[in-house]
């Protein structure tokens, strides 16, 4: 494809993968937003998903299953200036990690964490997860899952993040818009993207047939009340794009000792020749 | 069918058996099947998934009348079993690596609070970097933690001794929880033909469970409040005689688990150490090759022995010590590393052994496998040939080696 934004590693995912249009509109809208790749970190979970860490031409880390935003928020916090974009799982965001996602809206670091949201454990090969619908077979569920399923962008509504959206692997031209809009939004950003699992659970019809863009009516993505009730709609239609989107003071504003520049490049303010003195 | 004798010819067996083919998860499952368990509470990972897959399905199709909990961690999945098992269930669990390093404070609090919990490991590497494959990192993270440690060799012995860690788990001279570690795709996923018992038989050898204080609404009890300078180590000490005192009580199960199916259980196994002057200690499926070695140096004339241990936790001091008496050398094999340690954890755990024995061998560190890597007969060669240069120049020239290694 010949984007700077891409390495020339084999990709291993399975062919018709809903990871695929996540990546590429990961790299259309870096395009759009020309950020220099050194300027960009990549946090990955582990899953599936997780390997879109080598294929991002960009400083990547992949961490242990469930801690994507933890790591997110201590590099952004040690360098206010880089750009962090975390991609988890739903196994990853939502089960083994959950406890993470309510702080980090509420706390409201500038990142944009974008979930891979396939229903079900890829990786492991086709385990229930939280946002497995109930009723569903699966490889721990054999019988369906007896399970209710999380609704995430109430989560991340209630837990008070400033911007919610809901994107779909079969609309790639919207996922950009949303991932740009993500990006460049002052705060977190939280993106639900529906993505299907060809091997595990494909859901590109039911999706298909479902989904309908925000944009495309008068929705007022201000509101908390609307964007609340707008969270719950999930039936014969699905609504996609931005539900919600604030501007409130970042966690990384309110700090003084950012104010003229990031941690990394601030010298070490210790007269270590008084600390000797002291110590000797 | 029905075996007149096991292979030594030593008993006959008092239970009737099936021979079939499962590879390490399955005969875990099976195991715990058969052990009729009443909760489970598991979350998938690599190389363990299969066992939580299957016993799920044993759930749903009523072969098992239990309770799978499909948690949403490992620090729930343990967190539940220890619930479930004071509220005086049998429960079984089983995770790798880091679900293994996600559930650390529950192991202790499973240990403190005397659960009878069962716990498989197939065994997996720690990150970074991220690798699904076979280390030993995770079976050692456990070894402070006041578990009961039990480790196979093969397939047969993940069924056997899951059978017999529910035994000895909720055996009332031990109360304390157990693991059984196999290694990870070597065994978890490798198909083998095994006999399992007959149904009909289990229970002759594992009743139901006779919980020791079980959670009771009408005798309400506390488990686990604040406990300062004034008590605690008072009952730490207490934790720690009731562990070490459940090492005679756990040789007795393991004995009536031999006469039981005619296979012989014992805390550690050794081969060629009648002779032996040179041996090496090795854990799960890698002693298999290290005896196959060691039997074609033997036809050579080299005097050169196998040690592996089947129970690791309470560690077995006395065997040990009988075991390498009369060694001018023992190679220490440890599929782990222990950053900044006088060697790995197997190799501390020998040394601290027989630190007082007036006569013992040579002892030296060899480092292998690490995330799968396969141990070949060459390296087991190799590290033979160390041990019998150091015996003969009565010294250690390199007190830790790596075999398999690039340079
Ligand atoms: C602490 C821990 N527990 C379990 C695992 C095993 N594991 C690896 S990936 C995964 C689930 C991945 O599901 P998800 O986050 O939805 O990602 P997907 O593969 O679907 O992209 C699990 C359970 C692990 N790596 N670490
Ligand atoms: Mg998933």
């Amino acid at each position: 494809m010949g984007s700077i934004y891409l390495t020339n590693k084999k990709n291993v995912w399975c062919p018709g993968c809903g990871n695929f249009a996540i990546l590429n509109a990961l790299i259309k809208a870096l395009e759009r937003l020309n950020l220099k790749p050194e300027s960009v970190v990549l946090v990955s979970g582990i899953g599936c998903h997780g390997r879109i860490n080598q294929y991002v031409n960009v400083n990547s880390i992949h961490v242990i299953h469930g801690r994507v935003l933890p790591v997110a928020t201590g590099i952004k916090i040690s360098n206010n200036r880089l750009t962090v974009i975390g991609h988890a799982g739903d196994g990853d965001a939502y089960a083994i990690g959950l406890g993470h996602l309510p702080h980090a809206a509420r706390r409201n670091v500038d990142l944009t964490y974008i979930i891979h949201n396939n229903m079900i454990f890829g990786l492991t090969t086709g385990q229930v997860t939280p946002t497995t619908p109930k009723g569903m077979r699966t490889r721990s569920t054999p019988y369906g899952n007896i399970e209710n399923p999380l609704n995430p962008l109430l989560l991340a509504l209630v837990s008070g993040a400033t911007f919610v959206a809901r994107g779909f692997a079969g609309d790639i031209k919207h996922l950009i818009y949303l991932f740009e809009e993500g990006i460049k939004h002052k705060g977190f950003a939280f993106i639900d993207v529906l993505q299907p699992c060809v091997t595990f659970y494909n859901t590109y019809s039911y999706f298909r047939e479902r989904v309908y863009r925000l944009e495309e009516t008068d929705y007022d993505y201000t509101s908390f009340k609307k964007a609340i009730a707008k969270a719950t709609e999930w039936g014969e239609r699905i609504p996609i794009g931005i539900f919600y989107k604030i501007r409130r003071e970042t966690f990384e504003e309110q700090l003084f000792q950012l104010k003229d520049k990031p941690l990394v490049q601030q010298e070490i303010r210790i007269n270590l020749e008084k600390v000797y003195k002291i110590l000797s | 069918m029905s075996c007149k004798s096991n292979r030594n010819g030593e008993r006959r067996m008092s239970v009737k058996s099936r021979r079939i083919g499962l590879n390490g998860d399955t005969a875990v499952a099976y195991a715990a099947k058969q052990a009729n368990v009443d909760v489970i509470s598991a979350y998938p990972i690599t190389p363990q998934t299969i066992m939580v897959e299957k016993l799920a399905e044993y759930v749903n199709n009523g072969e098992l009348d239990a309770v799978f909990i499909p948690v949403e961690s490992e620090h729930t999945a343990l967190s539940a079993a220890v619930g479930a098992s004071l509220a005086g269930a049998r429960v079984f669990t089983a995770t790798a690596s880091q679900g293994l390093a996600l559930m650390y404070e529950i192991l202790w609090i499973a240990a403190g609070l005397r659960t009878t919990v069962v716990m498989a490991l197939g065994n997996r590497a720690f990150s970074p970097n991220i690798n699904i494959h076979c280390s030993h990192d995770d079976l050692y993270a456990v070894r402070d933690t006041g578990w009961i440690e039990l480790i196979a060799e093969n397939v047969q012995e993940a069924y056997d001794l899951t059978l017999q860690a529910f035994k000895i788990s909720e055996d009332k001279k031990v109360l304390f929880p157990s693991t059984i570690s196999l290694d990870g795709f070597i065994l978890t996923h490798s198909l083998e033909a095994l006999y399992v018992i007959d149904d009909a038989y289990v229970e002759n050898f594992l009743p139901p469970k006779d919980p020791v204080y079980p959670i009771d609404p009408n005798n309400p009890i506390t488990y686990g409040p604040l406990d300062l300078q004034d008590y605690y180590i008072e009952h730490k000490k207490l934790q720690d005689y009731h562990f070490e005192n459940s090492y005679p009580r756990i040789l007795e199960i393991f004995q009536e688990y031999s006469e039981f199916t005619g296979r012989t259980y014992k805390p550690i196994k050794t081969y060629g150490l009648d002779d032996a002057e040179v041996a090496i200690m090795i854990l799960g499926s890698s002693a298999g090759t290290a005896r196959f070695v060691a039997k074609k140096l033997r036809e050579k004339g080299q005097k050169v022995g196998v040690i592996s241990l089947t129970l690791y936790r309470p560690f077995p001091v006395d065997k040990i010590k009988e075991a390498t008496k009369g060694l001018k050398a023992l190679a220490i094999m440890d599929r782990s590393l222990s950053f900044g340690s006088p060697g790995a954890q197997l190799y501390m755990d020998v040394a601290s052994a027989l630190v007082n024995e007036r006569e013992k061998p040579l002892l030296f560190n060899v480092i292998y496998g690490l995330g799968g890597r396969d141990l070949t007969p060459d390296q087991v060669e190799y590290v033979f040939k160390k041990a019998q240069e150091y015996a003969k120049e009565g010294e250690v020239k390199e007190l830790k080696l790596w075999v398999g290694v690039r340079e």
